[in-house]
């Protein structure tokens, strides 16, 4: 058993009253290479955070380098010995490379920078990553994988004994990873210890020893990575037994969708789309009617394909098809003249305008059709307003009320009585019970079935596979920006969803490990 | 990762009282100062005073109703003082070919400058701040150029000093003016799918473009319309004061901002009223009035620069409250 270096133990922390973690623990050998995975909300930042004084823990203990660990800030952490590298490298990009590796511990001498010492320090702890630099160059004359490098001398500089790095690759190609691979195995080999926090399963694989998932704010399973496969890895992450698969946990009904077989070309056609780095070759069509699902890790490209699909960006290549004729949108104004809707996955970041009202939330979209002359048609508003907030069940204090002051499940149903008041062809859920309370969860699941019960055909994304099994007629698997599965509903099962997430390619495996 | 959920249900009362004080401070700390005023100063509710304090304000308040627009879209527009001198300096050159034609000239010149901000805004997406920052200089300078650094008399016999010295029924024609476009800018706030969409895009851009609402026209529209009324605005300055004045206009994009700031306009966007705009402008402009009645009692002598001072405080003391009263959530 080597050295413990850091051990969390039951650490809770509540936001609100809503528990982000509860009793999570977390234990770092010496000079390992630890993966922390988890979905969204499982409490992997939360937890992170913690660790580096962004927030304060309700209750729990933590030991570091054999005393206990109690910081108060990000600056006291990294005194302490803990550096994070973030997604977005948060350097300073207009200074030089030798002020951002020793910004906060600059060399003085008579008071006065030295900066011949500094230049010196810097070089010396960049040559260990084998990379030769000019250190007097601004950071942002180099590219993302040696400004990561850079940030990773900066951890070393202050001495860290473990480096937490937070999606690192996320921006970085395939050859870049191989370096920062390298500079992990280096790490680990002068005794640094890192916690490695990604998505991308492979990788994982590839550099880390062992593996810490989260789940629900609780550290479901420590194991070593060797000893897991990957099905096995996410079953965890998602909390289910692969023996074990449940029917009706959500409140969809069954679904007996009833394909009308005729010339008539599919609602929506999707082939070979590309559409920036996340959107590599997607392909899948979906009928009137049916509802669809988009299942996926993070990352593998299904937000992305809903936004192209909905104008909100555009397509680099393939093609897409509503009705049988080429659609694409400019803008998402035109994909809603054609009938589409777009129920985005961050409600506070593109769903509600916080500051209206209820009524004004969900009337916004169709303010075109409310109006004559440019006039408002208040009572034909007020009308519609009332009829979605009685059929969906928003509880509000009434149509006045700030939507900022609602629960995540009631915005939720504006959001979605937004787009049913639009009377669409095609709404395009993203997650469309994430956040939200249990029961609220249920009553937006057996809305959407009875959307489609009524002919309207639905895009789901969920990371929820329960939802994808039981409210799909069909779905889709991405993975890593292609889409790698089809599965119709009697053929649906979490295993096989599983598989198809996990299942990598062997050249992409070959690739990446070749560094 | 993690939301933090904004707690839920109803607020506490003395929560709705402080949201209330905050948003309609600005009402309330006007009618202090008219009561005050009505009751220390002889003159100061007479129809003399009254003329003159909406007569001089107007200008004021046509320049800050567009910027009020731009603010609720999130935006700011720095170029109105500049444009106001453009056009104040464009309506003195035409105006001997009466007061039709020299309204529209300045009109049109403000309209130019408001036109290309919002372009550069929305086509080329650079932030109002630097947009706009470059405009009035330009404005500026064409104001300078086309007055040849002086200031421009307008011609006393077209007619056209009748727009900012005249009277109708007893009332400023500038203030009439004013009146209008606040009613109808009232009316577009909040009965328009426009005006809903103006305070949309503020709350939530990226939220306002995935409901297809027209964003970029929308953001176009608001700048074009600031620029056209600080085109007005310097339309009633040159005929109020009979000449075109290219040095004018400094600082009156401050005051705007100011004025709308105090009527409880979030900087931030999104949360808006024309309404408390015109109270902002009222309540700023009679601190200068109230300064010049203290001085006419003889007891004191403060000098007029004393009114920014007093106007910079006011500012803070309501950004501070806006800040600790009405957002107590976020």
């Amino acid at each position: 058993m080597a050295l413990s270096l850091l051990s969390m133990q039951r650490i809770s922390k509540a936001f609100g009253g809503i528990p982000a973690l509860s009793a999570a623990s977390l234990q770092i050998d010496a000079g390992e290479v630890h993966a922390l995975v988890g979905q969204n909300g499982a409490g992997k930042s939360t937890m992170i955070k913690i660790l580096t004084g962004y927030y304060r823990k309700d209750a729990g203990d933590i030991q570091f380098d054999g005393a206990s660990f109690d910081v108060e800030s990000p600056q006291a952490a990294q005194m302490g010995g803990i550096s994070t590298i973030y997604q977005e490298i948060n350097l300073v990009p207009y200074r030089s490379v030798a002020e951002n590796i020793c910004l906060g511990r600059e060399k003085r001498r008579f008071g006065l920078l030295d900066w011949p010492a500094m230049y010196e320090d810097a070089r010396a702890l960049i040559a260990r990553f084998n990379i030769n630099i000019d250190v007097r160059q601004p950071l942002m004359n180099f590219n993302t994988a040696t400004q990561q490098m850079i940030a990773i001398s900066r951890a070393i500089g202050f001495k860290a004994k473990l480096v937490i790095m937070d999606e690192p690759t996320s921006s970085l190609d395939e050859r870049e990873v191989g370096v920062l691979f390298d500079v992990i195995r280096q790490l680990k080999a002068d005794g640094v210890s890192v916690i490695f926090v990604s998505h991308k399963l492979d990788e994982l694989y590839q550099v880390c020893d062992r593996v810490t998932i989260m789940r629900d704010g609780q550290s479901v399973k420590t194991a070593a990575m060797a000893d897991l496969t990957q099905l096995e890895l996410i079953a965890a992450m998602l909390g289910r037994d692969i023996a074990q698969v449940s029917r009706h946990t959500t409140a969809f009904g069954d679904r007996t969708f009833q394909y009308q077989s005729g010339p008539e070309a599919p609602l929506l056609k999707v082939s070979n789309l590309r559409a920036g780095r996340k959107v590599l070759d997607v392909n899948f069509n979906m009928r009137r009617g049916e509802i669809i699902g988009l299942a996926g890790l993070l990352g593998a490209g299904r937000t992305e394909t809903a936004r192209v699909i909905f104008g909100e960006d555009q397509r680099q290549g393939g093609l897409v098809e509503l009705n049988g004729v080429a659609f694409n949108p400019r803008d998402p104004a035109d994909a809603i003249a054609a009938g589409l809707g777009f129920c985005s996955e961050d409600r506070k970041l593109d769903g509600i305008i916080p500051d209206m009202s209820v009524a004004e939330n969900l009337t916004l979209v169709l303010l075109p059709h409310l109006s004559k002359a440019g006039i408002v048609d208040e009572t034909a508003k007020a009308k519609i307003v009332e009829t979605f907030i009685a059929r969906l069940g928003v509880k509000c204090s009434g149509p006045n009320q700030k939507i900022r002051e609602l629960s995540g499940g009631n915005q939720q149903k504006v959001l979605l009585a937004r787009w049913l008041a639009t009377n669409p062809d095609l709404l395009i859920l993203d997650e469309p019970t994430r956040g939200i309370d249990v029961g609220a969860k249920a009553e937006i699941q057996s809305l959407i079935n009875a959307m489609a019960k009524d002919g309207l055909s639905v895009l789901m994304i969920s990371s929820e596979l329960e939802e994808v099994i039981e409210g799909a007629d069909r779905v889709f698997v991405l993975r890593e920006g292609h889409s790698v599965a089809e599965f119709a509903h009697k053929d649906l099962s979490e295993q096989a969803i599983m598989q198809a997430m996990a299942y990598s390619e062997p050249a992409t495996t070959a690739a990446g490990a070749a560094s | 990762m993690t939301q933090s959920i904004t707690p839920t249900g109803s607020q506490g009362i003395s929560k709705t009282i402080m949201n209330g004080l905050g948003r309609h401070g600005v009402v309330l700390a006007l009618a202090l100062l008219l009561l005050f005023g009505a009751v220390r100063y002889e003159h100061f509710l007479g129809l003399f005073n009254i003329s003159t304090v909406l007569r001089y304000n107007s200008m004021f308040a046509l320049v800050a109703l567009g910027m009020c627009f731009v603010i609720m879209t999130g935006g700011i527009d720095l170029s109105v003082g500049s444009t106001a001198a453009l056009g104040s300096v464009v309506a003195a050159l035409l105006s001997p070919y009466g007061v039709i034609i020299g309204t529209l000239g300045g009109v049109f010149a403000g309209l130019v400058i408001g036109c290309i901000n919002g372009l550069i805004v929305t086509r080329l997406r650079i932030l109002p701040f630097i947009t706009t920052l470059a405009t009035m200089l330009a404005a500026s300078g064409s104001a300078l150029l086309l007055s040849k650094n002086q200031s421009v008399s307008v011609s006393y016999e077209s007619g056209f000093t009748e727009l900012g010295q005249g009277d109708f029924l007893n009332l400023p024609i500038p203030a009439i003016i004013a009146g209008v476009f606040y009613i109808i800018a009232s009316l577009v706030l909040n009965l328009t799918s426009t005006g809903r969409t103006v305070l949309a895009i503020g709350g939530n851009e990226d939220a306002s473009r995935l409901m297809g609402l027209r964003t970029d026209r929308i953001k176009f529209l608001v700048y074009l319309a600031s620029g056209g009324l600080a085109g007005l605005a310097g339309v009633i300055l040159a005929s109020q004061f009979g000449a075109g004045q290219p040095i004018e206009g400094v600082g009156w994009e401050l005051f705007a901002i100011a004025s709308v700031v105090v009527g409880g306009t979030l900087l931030t966007g999104g949360v808006g009223s024309v309404g408390a705009t015109l109270a902002g402008v009222l309540l700023l402009g009679l601190i200068f009035n109230i300064l010049n009645f203290e001085n006419g009692l003889g007891w004191i002598s403060l000098s007029a620069y004393w009114q920014s001072v007093i106007r910079g405080l006011f500012l803070l003391v309501v950004v501070i409250l806006q800040a600790r009263l009405s957002r107590p959530n976020d």
